[in-house]
Parts: C-alpha cells; sequence; structure tokens
C-alpha cells in the first residue's frame, strides 16, 4: 500500500539524514520505527508526507507518486495520510471542536473553513470520534485547557477524521508519563485495527513498540537495520541498532509490562 | 454507559457553533451594534473634500516622485545645519534624560524605594509621561525662547518620563533572591544598589537608552515647527514652498538615520545580553 | 578574573590595566561629545531670555489661571474630531498592517529577497517619520482637515503596528501550522486556522497599545492645521489666551489618562 524506494534526504547542511530507504507496508500493517535521535526517524515520516522534501526516491501511496506532486495533487494525497505529532501539535487557541474539524480543511473550500461552517456529516463524524475517545464533553473547551493525554486524543481525533487510509505517527508518548504512553498506544493500535488502517508509528521507547506492533523497522544514522517482528529484537540487534548497552533489564521489562495488562 | 450514549446520540445532527468570545448574548450585539453606529457616526462628520482630493492627486504623485529625484544640494547648508542642531539636541537631552531618569527609576520601584519617595517619584513620571513632547517644547519656547534649549528641555524631560517607568518595572521585577544575598552578606544602601540591583538591570537599561536616542532624533525633527530647533523648521519651509524635492531629501536623511540607530542598537543589544 | 601580582602580593582588580584605560577613554569621548553638544546649544541660545524666564513663567501662570471653564461648550466637536481621527487611523492601519507583517515575517514571505525588503522599508519608512510630518505633508497634498489626520496617524501606524506583528509571527510555533499543513488544507487556509490564532492575542494588545499612542497623537495634530482639538490650542495660542490654553491643556491631559485607563483594561481583558 505504501512503498518507499531508495528515499534519500540530505540537509542543507549536509548532514544525511536518510540514506536510500526501501520499505514496502501492506494494507492495514501497524509498524513501529524504532532508532536512536538522529537516527531519522522523524525525517521518515516527514519524507512520506513531504513536510520535508526528500532529496531523491521515490514514495507511492496506493499508485499515487508523491515525491513529484504539484501542490493542489499533494493535498489532495495528504488529506489521506493523517499526522499524529509529538507534544501534540493542537492549536492552542482554538477549541476543541475546530482542532478536530481542522482534519477535514483538505475537503472543505476556504470560505466554509473560515466561518466555521463544516458540512453537517463532519459535525457528526467529530462528535463521534470525540465519543470514542471520551472527551465528548470537551468539544467546546480550548485546546489549552486540556492535559496531556486528552491533547494527543484530540490529536488522533484530527488525523482521524481526514479518513485517512494511513497514519503517520510521530513519537506520540514522547511528553506522556508512562500510564498515559500505554493508554494512547493502546488506543492508535485500536482505531487502526477497527478501520484497517496502515501505520507508522515513530517511537523511541522499545518496551512499549514491542507491545503493539506487529513488525518493527530499526533505524540508525537513516539506514534500516532491522526489519521484522517485535519478537526478533534480541540484545544483538539491539545492539546494532543503538550502540553497546545492557539490554536484558529492557526486555525483561517488556514481560513485566505483558503480565501487567494482562492483570488489568 | 446508557448516560453517555444518550449524549452521544443526542450530538449526532445537532448543528455546532463555535462558542462566541463574549459569553453574554446582550453585551456581545450591544457592543457589536455600538462599534457600527460609532463607525457610521464618525464617517458622516468627517468632511471630505474630495474634489480636493482629486486634485491633490497630482501633488502627491509629484511628491513620490521626488524621493527618486531628492534635492540635496540647493539648501545643503539649511539642511546641514538642521541636521546637526537636531543631532546635539538629541545627543546632549539622551545623556542629561538618561542621567537623572536613573535616580527616579530607583525611586519608583517599589521593592527598594519607601513610599513618600516611590510617590514623589511616581508623579513626576506620571506628569513628564502624559505631557505630549510638542505641547512642552509651546510652553518652553514660550518661557525660554526660540531655540535648541527649549527642544533639549523637551526631549530631556520626554526622556525622563520613559526612561525611569520601564527601568523602574524593570528593577521591580528583577531576581529578589540575588538582591536579598547582597544585602544579607551587610552591604550598605549604595552598595546594596551597586552589586545586588545594577548587574541584574544594566542590560535593560543600555538597551532601552539606546531606543531612547532613536526616538528622541525622530522627535528632535518635529520640534522645529513650534520653534525649538533642529530640522524640524527646514522641513515645514520646505512644504510650505512646495519643494517636494528639497522635503525628500531631509526624509530620506531622516529615514536613513534612524535605520542605522536600529542597526546600532541592534547589534549592541546582541552584545549586552 | 585578572589577578595582578605586586611585589609578592595577589591584588584582584575587577578589570585589567589595558581595559581600565580604555574604559576611562570612553568616558572621556562621550564627556566631550557632551561638552560640545551644550557649547552648541548655548551659543544659539538667548541667554538674556533665560535668566529672565521665571518672571516669565510665572506671568503665564497667573494669566493661565483659572482656565476659562465656558471654553469647554466650544470644545465638543474637537473633541469628537481627535477621537475619530485615532480610531479610524488605528483601523486603517491595522487592515493595511496585516498584510504587510505577513509579508516582512521570515516564515511567511513569499519572497525572502524580493517581497519582504519591499515590506521592511514601508514598515522603517512609515515609523520613522513622525506623524506630524506625515499630516504636514497630507496637508499639502490634500488640504487641511481631518480627513489629512486619520491618514497621517494610519500611515504612521503601519510601521509600528506591522513590525510588532511580524515579530509575533516569527515567533509562532510552528508544529501547529506544521499539522495545520499535514491534512491538506490550503495555504489560505494553513494561515486562518494555524497561525492566526496564534498572533490573534499580539495583534489585539497592539491594535490598543496604538489606539492609546494615537489618542495622545491626535491632540497635537491640529497644530499643523490636521483637525482635533490641536486646532483650538494652535489657535488659542495665536491670540495668546492663556486661559483657554490651559483648559484646552487639561482637557487633552484628561483625554490622555481616559486612553491609557481604557487601553490597560482592555489589555487586562484580553491577556
Amino acid at each position: 500500500m505504501l512503498r518507499l524506494n531508495k528515499l534519500t534526504k540530505t540537509y542543507k547542511t549536509g548532514d544525511q539524514a536518510l540514506k536510500a530507504v526501501t520499505l514496502d507496508i501492506p494494507e492495514g500493517q501497524v509498524l513501529a520505527l524504532i532508532g536512536p535521535s538522529g537516527a531519522g526517524k522523524s525525517t521518515l515520516i516527514r519524507c512520506i508526507n513531504r513536510l520535508v522534501d526528500p532529496t531523491s526516491g521515490t514514495v507511492h501511496l496506493g499508485d499515487v507518486e508523491l515525491t513529484g506532486l504539484s501542490s493542489s495533487g499533494l493535498r489532495r494525497e495528504r488529506r489521506r495520510m493523517g499526522m499524529i505529532f509529538q507534544e501534540y501539535a493542537l492549536v492552542e487557541r482554538l477549541t476543541v471542536m475546530e482542532n478536530v474539524l481542522s482534519g477535514r480543511l483538505g475537503y472543505v473550500g476556504f470560505w466554509r473553513s473560515f466561518l466555521r461552517r463544516f458540512p453537517q456529516s463532519d459535525v457528526d463524524e467529530a462528535f463521534r470520534l470525540l465519543d470514542r475517545v471520551g472527551l465528548a464533553h470537551m468539544a467546546d473547551k480550548r485546546a489549552d485547557e486540556l492535559s496531556g493525554g486528552q491533547r494527543q486524543r484530540v490529536g488522533i481525533c484530527r488525523a482521524l477524521i481526514q479518513n485517512p487510509a494511513l497514519l503517520l505517527v510521530d513519537e506520540p508518548t514522547a511528553s506522556l508519563d508512562p500510564k498515559t504512553s500505554r493508554q494512547i498506544m493502546r488506543l492508535i493500535c485500536e482505531l487502526c485495527r477497527e478501520r484497517g488502517l496502515a501505520a507508522i508509528i515513530n517511537i523511541h521507547d522499545v518496551a512499549l513498540a514491542q507491545m503493539f506492533v506487529q513488525r518493527v523497522i530499526g533505524l540508525r544514522f537513516g539506514a534500516v537495520e532491522f526489519d521484522g517482528p517485535p519478537e526478533g529484537l534480541t540484545p544483538d540487534v539491539l545492539t546494532t541498532i543503538y550502540g553497546e548497552e545492557d539490554w536484558e533489564a529492557t526486555i525483561e521489562k517488556v514481560e513485566d509490562d505483558e503480565d501487567e495488562v494482562e492483570a488489568q | 454507559m446508557s448516560a453517555a450514549d444518550t449524549e452521544i446520540t443526542m450530538l449526532i445532527g445537532k448543528r455546532w457553533k463555535k462558542p462566541p468570545f463574549i459569553q453574554r448574548a446582550w453585551l456581545r450585539y450591544g457592543l457589536l451594534a455600538g462599534f457600527v453606529i460609532y463607525l457610521i457616526a464618525a464617517f458622516l462628520t468627517i468632511d471630505v473634500n474630495w474634489s480636493r482630493v482629486y486634485e491633490g492627486l497630482e501633488r502627491g504623485k509629484q511628491f513620490v516622485l521626488a524621493f527618486t529625484n531628492p534635492d540635496f544640494t540647493s539648501r545643503s547648508s539649511d539642511i546641514w545645519s538642521g541636521m546637526i542642531e537636531s543631532i546635539v539636541m538629541t545627543v546632549a537631552s539622551s545623556v542629561v534624560g538618561i542621567a537623572i531618569s536613573i535616580p527616579i527609576a530607583l525611586g519608583a520601584a517599589r521593592n527598594i524605594a519607601p513610599l513618600p519617595v516611590y510617590l514623589i517619584c511616581r508623579s513626576i513620571i506620571a506628569i513628564s509621561r502624559a505631557l505630549q513632547e510638542i505641547i512642552v517644547a509651546i510652553l518652553l519656547v514660550a518661557i525660554f525662547g526660540f531655540g535648541p534649549l527649549a527642544g533639549f528641555l523637551t526631549l530631556s524631560f520626554a526622556s525622563i518620563g520613559f526612561l525611569s517607568k520601564l527601568l523602574a518595572e524593570d528593577i521591580e521585577s528583577m531576581d529578589r533572591v540575588q538582591a536579598e544575598a547582597i544585602k544579607a552578606s551587610g552591604a550598605r544602601w549604595t552598595q546594596w544598589v551597586n552589586y545586588g540591583v545594577q548587574p541584574q538591570v544594566m542590560p535593560r537599561l543600555i538597551g532601552l537608552s539606546i531606543y531612547r536616542v532613536d526616538i528622541n532624533f525622530r522627535e528632535s525633527a518635529i520640534l522645529g515647527l513650534v520653534g525649538a530647533g533642529g530640522i524640524g523648521a527646514t522641513l515645514n519651509t520646505s512644504f510650505d514652498r512646495y519643494e517636494y524635492d528639497t522635503a525628500a531629501a531631509i526624509l530620506l536623511i531622516i529615514i536613513g538615520i534612524v535605520m542605522a540607530l536600529e542597526y546600532i542598537s541592534g547589534v549592541v543589544r546582541a552584545r549586552v545580553q | 578574573m585578572p589577578v595582578k601580582d605586586l611585589k609578592g602580593r595577589q591584588i584582584w582588580q575587577p578589570r585589567t590595566g589595558r581595559e581600565s584605560l580604555f574604559h576611562w577613554v570612553l568616558w572621556l569621548i562621550g564627556i566631550a561629545i557632551f561638552a560640545v553638544c551644550w557649547q552648541r546649544i548655548s551659543e544659539s541660545t538667548t541667554w538674556f531670555f533665560v535668566w529672565d524666564a521665571p518672571r516669565i513663567a510665572n506671568d503665564i501662570w497667573t494669566r493661565a489661571t483659572p482656565p476659562r471653564w465656558e471654553y469647554i461648550s466650544q470644545l465638543g466637536k474637537p473633541i469628537w474630531d481627535t477621537l475619530n481621527i485615532a480610531t479610524l487611523g488605528t483601523i486603517i492601519a491595522l487592515i493595511l498592517a496585516i498584510p504587510v507583517a505577513f509579508l516582512a515575517a521570515s516564515n511567511t514571505t513569499p519572497s525572502r529577497y524580493f517581497v519582504r525588503p519591499i515590506a521592511l522599508l514601508i514598515i522603517v519608512a512609515t515609523r520613522s517619520i513622525n506623524s506630524l510630518i506625515w499630516a504636514l505633508l497630507l496637508i499639502a497634498i490634500i488640504g487641511p482637515g481631518v480627513f489629512a489626520g486619520v491618514i497621517a496617524i494610519a500611515i504612521r501606524s503601519i510601521g509600528f503596528c506591522a513590525k510588532l506583528l511580524y515579530e509575533a509571527i516569527e515567533e509562532i510555533d510552528t508544529t501547529q501550522v506544521e499539522a495545520i499543513t499535514a491534512t491538506g488544507a490550503t495555504r489560505w487556509q494553513v494561515m486562518v486556522y494555524g497561525i492566526m490564532p496564534q498572533i490573534m492575542p499580539a495583534l489585539a494588545g497592539v491594535a490598543v497599545f496604538r489606539w492609546d499612542i494615537n489618542i495622545r497623537e491626535s491632540t497635537v495634530l491640529g497644530l499643523v492645521g490636521a483637525g482635533g482639538i490641536g486646532l483650538q490650542l494652535s489657535s488659542s495660542l495665536n491670540v495668546l489666551a492663556w486661559p483657554q490654553v490651559s483648559l484646552i491643556l487639561l482637557v487633552i491631559l484628561a483625554a490622555v489618562v481616559i486612553s491609557e485607563w481604557v487601553s490597560a483594561k482592555v489589555r487586562g481583558a484580553i491577556i
């Protein structure tokens, strides 16, 4: 469904953030992207919806090639890719409802969006999504009145109301406490399963990734070092991705976590 | 769960509107109506002589064209002496203004001055800020006669209000702990100000002073209109004689000097902070 | 820290010898410049008048008090004009300043090397020149009256408002803009949803702040013939009607205090 071919990004400073990354993601697959800071995880995600323009290589979403699109064509394709951000990236001075509805901007004309006159079907869908994440009663609150976990739920609604085929998720749990992190990850994965969405989740917490996804990609210095199921993440593999460190604790923690989840 | 279910079924199909900025409807519409009525009334009372404006467009075009061909030479001695006078007034008044505003700012900061001193200094600031430069200049010209002395005194007086107020606010918001540490060492009041307060507000004082030099220069360009010295008199004469090319030259010099001052202040502020 | 070794004893000094010399020279140059300036001022001053100043000031004071209170009945229209000059001037300035600010901010400008310098030039040119000079110019072009005052205030305020606004635009949180862009929104939608909400507080603050300043400035525009209460001040000064002058000054003072109070209240309500 999503196919990256030799995707390369070299920044103006000369840093090579991505080195010919080739990936193939089938329909409905949830994939975690792990790797140390600066490995190019964020760049990879942003190259897919072209918030960052790749230097060379191609991105195919379905049958459409994204890197050569004109700006209007790109906007049309961006509607099919919902994005969830680190630090939520909600527009803080707008209400929760406006933030969710902003996911429909690609479908609605300028004046309708300027006057906040969205089609009734969009408003209904927004309420349904907010209800799904348990925030329907917060619709008229301003986004900066919400807690971190609540904000990220609104961010998820904003991505889903686009009716995307693919979710791009950039460090969804980076500024959340451990419990909320797990709730958010579970919510994202559940919603992907319900709607049959593919997702690329860029995450630094290996244990959390192992708990929820079917496939893990390990990135190091902009190149794919590992591609396989979460069980394949042995200490050796982690060492090649992150460098030398004692990994037993991390992996053990995963097992503890899983017990805990079952106990809940 | 059933409560939540009914809630969502109630919400579906309902229209959604952004909650208004002002909650009370009567206040919201009242303010809006009042504003619209005011605007209409204001427009109706301005009588614009459109034929005069239309005639003026030609002169406006000439003036804009004059900027492409400014005349620096034919009145160069007037421009030169006026500019020197403006700069002299700016420098002298900035120095005096800064020197006087520092003690007043100390007096006007509630956290270091006793109440009577505070009230006196605050009222000096209030008077200086409430009086327009040009009005002060008119009064001082009436009292001291024509010439740059009146302009110099005007600008010094205005600088005191501006600098003291902002500096006092900065002193009031300074870090209490640092100042207390100095006080705890047994310093006298003057030492305490020198070691505990001055280092904290110095960057801001320098930044504000340069900014004030900039303002003083711009103001010095208009004081000439009421006879208080500076380039304003030359500028006024050139407008009266419709000598747009000379006026354009003077305006270009003013813009150039202001830009230079802004550039210098940017460099200095970057260095002291 | 520079520590000087003097015959075996270490003496701490806040600055090295070269540095302190440099500081002294700097101070000396500063004082010299000030002395030159002062000398030029004093050359072109008739000191006879200055020594006479206390008597003159006293003379003016006795003539100006008490103010001619009845005169206030003739000030209604000029006060109304002054208010209009400030308010309409501010509104026009804001309407023009918003696009200029977007063109000047480095993160929203359509072209960094062509449009942005022009926008910055507009900002510098309009704000370096005092509104009285703009008024003089406009009177020469379109004739005296309130209209010239409104336009003068508007032009003077464009640069001021646009400067503060473009600084606010440059400080916005870029991830919020990114998030709106990622939904497939157009350029204009990104502006309305991603940027405008973030700069609304700055915009409201700038508007009220500038309105307050414009009330002050519009009180004196009449001195050059651009309408408002300054016209009355100018004509009273011309006939040396000091009791009227003092009343007008009191009215101006009241207007300034009230406008400052209003602007402080409104800003408090917004932020």
